[in-house]
């Protein structure tokens, strides 16, 4: 018999509405699941059993009224820095540690109004800064595919736990690849939406203009299912889109056929482990006999991307920390003025990653240097953008890798900070285009870890994205599951 | 070729006290990161205007109508010090 934590969120919602099973039996299998494998992963930060419990309950009595709400009763894990009333909220940084927020943010406000029960908060790179989850201040986050690996990152806590069955869906946020990269190094599908379709009121901003909340879940029709119940304009946020949300799933059945898909050439050659490339040229021509277009596509810009990203995100990060100075929330260093409290606070508060990326936006932005680095980096960002329309004049996706290697080792590129940004290589160009893009699992490497497929659509074109990621996902065949998921390690 | 960078300057404007230790090994990080940057410099993009945001977005609105808003004490109480209602820091000018 299939254990409850193993479910999709589609065959949970069934089960649930036919009576099979109530919400509260839902969440204790995701409960015990997390019980069996924390000590092993440490996906979580602040476990909310007692709120949890209660949203079950309730949601129980709701569907014994037949409420057909799709994410009623289903378990699902926030990445912490996403702000939840009442319930610590870190960011996976000292200087908020024991932040108790006083409001809900809009997604996590949706959410609740969507019935979904919120299972706790998870690990992430301090402030969503790190592809590995190795930056945050309350220890790493292991991968269930292989703990002496890394589960990717910033989102790798919700990653892990999705995968793991520790929920059923995740939140996480991308602003270089924070959701896709993880999502391919645990073997679960990751969403990042188009720019502005998910309010970022109540996200711990890192770079404004480059942040966006998604989703994980262990099936496309899942990730969808999640990004529907948060997507749409919210009057706190004056970035977010003010049009009707497009249909996102309407298409999901459709197949491929008469699709046009371009393979990025920047992307499928050197810098890609040799495993990764085939996996995905496999991929591709699957698609091809199923009826897809294929074509190679040259994006040239995207060899600038990394670097102008490396300009850009610190130069908003520098700007949005300004504001944990030890005056309003969070820690605080005594100091005989308030400016030696201020710099104390944040020598002590904020970890290497954050302080490296703070003093590179605070130097890119400073009087003499500006328009040479942050402006510069934006016209580049401009003449990505530009290739990126042209590109999507010819074809309807574009495809990659989403992670040039597969689950890498803890530790085994903390020492030099530039390794570690090669991590998000694939998936920068969509953010500084403020496009949408997926990761759909494809497969294992010949060391048993997952290998993702990256498929990019142009913005607010998520109905197309959906449904060329649930051909992939059906051609692949995916449904290995963790080996820490397994019943022998799991069972009490 | 490494970027000079006066490391003590701009961990001061961003209001975060390093030890020398700490701001030679920030210094040298960001040295090698910045020659990277190098290459975005050397794109050619005349007359590109810089893109600051992906959304095609002036300004947003909303009615001039009072909404609510967070309680007094709510506000404060993730403060580190507080003092009759208000956030309390330490000086901030010399007396003397």
């Amino acid at each position: 018999m299939t254990d409850l934590a193993d479910l999709t969120i589609a065959e949970a919602g069934a089960g649930l509405r036919a009576g099979e099973f109530t919400a509260v039996d839902l969440l204790e299998a995701v409960q015990r699941r997390a019980a069996v494998t924390e000590a092993h992963l440490h996906a979580f930060l602040t476990l909310d059993r007692d709120g949890a419990r209660l949203a079950a309950e309730a949601a129980d009595v709701a569907i014994a009224d037949r409420d057909p709400r799709p994410l009623l009763g289903i378990p699902v894990a926030l990445k912490d820095n996403m702000v939840t009333k009442g319930i610590e909220t870190t960011a996976a940084s000292q200087i908020l540690a024991g932040w108790i927020p006083p409001y809900d943010g809009t997604a996590v406000r949706r959410l609740k109004r969507a019935g979904a029960v919120i299972v706790g908060k998870t690990n992430l790179d301090e402030f969503a800064m790190g592809s590995s989850t190795e930056n945050s201040a309350y220890g790493t986050t292991r991968n269930p595919w292989n703990t002496d690996t890394v589960p990717g990152g910033s989102s790798g806590g919700s990653a892990a736990a999705v995968a793991v069955g520790s929920a059923l869906g995740g939140f996480g946020s991308d602003t270089g690849g924070s959701i896709r990269q993880p999502a391919a190094l645990t073997g679960t599908v990751g969403v990042r939406p188009t720019y502005g379709l998910v309010s970022r009121y109540g996200l711990i901003a890192f770079a404004s203009s480059l942040d966006q909340i998604g989703t994980f879940a262990r099936s496309v029709r899942d990730a969808a299912t999640l990004l529907e119940a948060v997507a749409g304009w919210d009057p706190l946020d004056a970035t977010s889109y003010h049009g009707d949300v497009p249909p996102l799933a309407r298409s999901i059945d459709a197949g491929v056929a008469g699709l046009r898909v371009g393979v990025v050439t920047e992307l499928t050659g050197e810098g890609i482990d040799p495993q990764i490339l085939a996996a995905t040229k496999a991929m591709v021509d699957r698609l091809s006999d199923a009826g897809a277009a294929v074509v190679e596509i040259s994006i040239p810009a995207i060899e600038y991307a990394l670097s102008a990203y490396y300009l850009i995100a610190p130069a908003e990060c520098s700007a949005n920390l300004a504001r944990f100075d030890g005056v309003r929330y969070g820690l605080r260093v005594d100091g005989a003025t308030t400016e030696e409290m201020m710099g104390k606070t944040r020598a002590e508060g904020f970890g290497p990653e954050v302080t490296r990326r703070i003093l590179l936006g605070t130097y890119a932005l400073s009087a003499g240097y500006y328009d040479a680095f942050y402006g510069q980096a934006q016209r580049v960002r401009t003449l990505l953008r530009n290739e990126f329309a042209t590109a999507y004049a010819k074809v309807d996706v574009l495809v990659s890798p989403t992670s040039p290697t597969t689950a890498f080792e803890v530790g085994a590129k903390t020492e030099d900070p530039l390794t570690m940004y090669l991590s998000d290589i694939c998936t920068i160009p969509t953010n500084l285009a403020g496009d949408a893009a997926i990761s759909v699992p494809i497969g294992l490497d010949d060391g048993g870890l997952p290998i993702g497929f990256q498929i990019m659509v142009p913005a607010l074109c998520e109905e197309t994205m959906f449904r060329a990621a649930a051909e992939v996902e059906r051609l692949a065949g995916f449904a290995a599951r963790p080996p820490l998921a397994t019943s022998e390690v799991v069972a009490p | 070729m490494p970027v000079d960078i006066d490391i003590a300057r701009v961990a001061h404007l961003a209001r975060i006290a390093l030890g020398d230790d700490e701001l030679a090994i920030y210094g040298d990080q960001l040295a090698h990161i910045l020659e990277h940057a190098e290459r975005v410099q050397a794109l050619p993009t005349e007359g590109v205007e810089p893109t600051s945001h992906p959304l095609p977005m002036v300004n947003a609105f909303r009615p001039d109508v009072v909404t609510g808003s967070l309680e007094r004490d709510e506000a404060l109480a993730g403060a580190p010090d507080t003092e009759d209602g208000y956030f309390r820091v330490p000086k901030i000018l010399d007396e003397s």
